[in-house]
């Protein structure tokens, strides 16, 4: 159980990545992009190919980044220059990609088992640090029997993801960062005030898509294989991520938004991972379980809000009888 | 400082629809000008100033701010040259950014965008004092976001924002219309005070013929896509709503004439 658990928040935080990525095109840039889908196996796909050609798995990961970036700037001409409907644009970029992908791996899935990964070279030089031995006696000292066989993966993951979030947030406070934030917002004042919006909605969805891409090439060397199926349902999945942490998190500030979509990413991967506890769902299950997450996130609020308005609307009328009454 | 010539716009071309909304116009204002813009309905009068931010392209017709060229120029950059105020309160804003954020972004208007960030220790110290110019208290609310402020403080910040990096041409399209009349006089009075202290270049269009006659320099009137009456300094000063109305009867009757005239 802890150690599903472990594993839970440990890709939760890879997956937050992503989720960083479908928040700043879905949030900021008010652009529902389905790139993702395709670009998180772009990601996966590159890393993995270029890992197999005996490129170092660190330049690896960079040119997965970089292969999502050009696959979001690409969505983003489509959108902009093209003038092709955003959801649309998207959806064919996915599209596109999908073969692409099989072109870059060259077959459905590509093995990395027998490849050293970044995560490998990282738990090699975690082994002599003795963190873990100091961790791990703390896990016996309150009970624990199992532990996780490495904290380095979850320390650095938290790590990167942090730092991804902070330069998300920098971006974003930057001038050019506020006016993207504004085609979201108000897209004719930005344009009035001299922001050139196609640009800025080119290079956001880039951003987006590296971001996605970098956790593809991530979750592709943590699971030991890119696979070109793996990224079906993902924008449900950091849907949900965002959904989950804004509406326990708060959105008041970009700060605190970002924050949001990380934790939401790490809860959506252990919700999913007790779901699959219950003994008559099977990981088969798990899109429909994400799509009902998603599903319920977006209604309750409603219906709160509806009961809330229905209870006001009857205390008026009660108060307002009551004042009749009394005047008469 | 601004030139317009021969503009026309149709709108919807060749189909049964189709409208000229502006024909044949010619404008040109002098820096420091401040004209005020009166018509009924479907005048043109916010045609034109999408013509002159760029929001749209004239069929033929030519644009020139500071002597250049620059009716083939796109409205983000044309938009260095120009502040703008919209009718809706809405539209000057973005309601989920702060104020400080909103006027970091009118800033930026007429400079290159940075990545670097956009509100800064001295740059808010200058809002601040900058907001304090509009008595409204805003200057203490710096992070509040814009769309939790009323329809006639983000007009005013709208105008603020426009107006603060002294655009070469403010345009002012029935930016009191949608506020009750004390908000309203609250912007008018603003748009007097910064147009005359930053001697602005600006095409105010109102529906209300005292205001019209009360601002500015000059006066135009439109109808049907055209201009039909100028008034300058003295001659404007003279004006009453009275002398409009006539003026206004005047020139629509003659031009009804002319009309059935063309048909017969
Ligand atoms: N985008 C458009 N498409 C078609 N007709 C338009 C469009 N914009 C304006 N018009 C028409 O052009 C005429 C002038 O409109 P407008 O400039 O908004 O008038 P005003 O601001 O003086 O009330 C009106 O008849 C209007 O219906
Ligand atoms: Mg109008």
């Amino acid at each position: 159980m802890f150690i599903s658990l472990f594993g839970a928040v440990e890709s939760g935080f890879i997956y937050a990545i992503m989720a960083l990525g479908v928040y700043l095109t879905f949030r900021v840039l008010d652009f529902p992009d389905l790139t993702v889908e395709g670009s998180f196996v772009t990601g996966a796909s590159v890393a993995a190919f270029s890992i197999v050609q005996g490129i170092p798995p660190i330049v690896a990961t960079v040119l997965a980044l970089f292969a999502g970036f050009i696959a979001g700037c690409i969505t983003g001409l489509l959108h902009t220059k093209g003038k092709i409907n955003s959801l649309l644009s998207g959806i064919l970029m996915m599209t596109a990609l999908y073969s692409i992908n099989l072109r870059i791996m060259d077959q459905p899935t590509l093995s990395l088992l027998n490849e050293t990964t970044i995560f490998d070279q990282l738990k090699a030089a975690w082994a002599n640090t003795g963190i873990d031995a100091a961790l791990n006696g703390l896990l016996g000292a309150v009970g624990l029997e199992k532990f996780p066989a490495t904290w380095s993966i979850l320390i650095v993951m938290v790590i990167v993801a942090f730092i991804i979030k902070f330069l998300t947030d920098y971006y974003l406070k930057t001038e050019v960062g506020l006016a993207t934030r504004a085609i979201g917002d108000n897209k004719k004042m930005i344009r009035s005030l001299s922001a050139n919006t196609d640009n800025l909605i080119i290079v956001g969805v880039g951003i987006s898509n590296s971001f996605v891409a970098l956790a593809g090439a991530l979750i592709a060397q943590l699971g030991g294989f890119s696979d070109v199926n793996m990224g079906l349902g993902l924008i449900v999945i950091g849907l949900a991520s965002i959904i989950i942490g804004e509406a326990l998190f708060g959105t008041k500030t970009v700060v605190r938004a970002t924050l949001a979509v990380i934790l939401g990413a790490v809860i959506y991967r252990i919700i999913v991972t007790l779901a699959l506890r219950v003994d008559f769902l099977e990981t088969g299950d798990m899109k429909l379980i994400t799509a009902v997450i998603v599903v319920i996130a977006l209604v309750t609020p409603k219906i709160v809000q509806g009961r809330r308005e229905k209870m006001r609307r009857a205390q008026k009328r009660q108060q307002l009888k009551a004042g009749g009454e009394g005047r008469a | 400082m601004l030139k317009l010539k021969h503009i026309s716009v149709t709108f919807n071309e060749g189909t049964p629809d189709e409208k000229k909304a502006l024909k044949d116009i010619h404008l040109e204002l002098e820096k420091g000008d401040f004209v005020t813009v009166i018509g009924s309905n479907g005048a043109g009068k916010s045609t034109l100033m999408n013509v002159i931010s760029g929001a749209l392209y004239p069929d033929v017709g030519d644009v020139l701010i500071n002597g250049k060229q620059v009716v083939d120029l796109p409205e983000y950059k044309r938009s260095k040259y120009i502040g703008r105020v919209f009718q809706d309160p809405m539209a000057g804003t973005a309601p989920s950014m702060t104020i400080e954020e909103n006027l970091a972004m009118a800033y930026s208007r007429n400079k290159k965008r940075r990545l670097t960030p956009g509100v800064t220790k001295q740059r808010r110290e200058w809002f601040r004092e900058q907001l304090k110019t509009l008595n409204l208290g805003l200057e203490d609310r710096l992070n509040a976001k814009v769309g939790l402020l009323s329809g006639g403080e983000r007009q005013a910040l709208s105008l603020l924002m426009s107006t603060f990096t002294t655009p070469d041409i403010l345009l002012l399209d029935e930016h009191t219309a949608a506020l009750d009349p004390s908000r309203a006089e609250l912007i008018t009075n603003l748009t007097k005070k910064v147009v005359e202290e930053s001697e602005l270049t600006t095409l105010m269009v109102t529906h209300n013929m005292q205001q019209a006659l009360d601002l500015g320099n000059r006066l135009i009137m439109m109808d049907k896509g055209q201009i039909i009456f100028e008034a300058h300094g003295e001659d404007k000063q003279k004006l009453t709503i009275q002398d409009l109305m006539n003026e206004f009867q005047r020139i629509r009757g003659t031009q009804f004439g002319d009309d059935r005239a063309v048909l017969m």
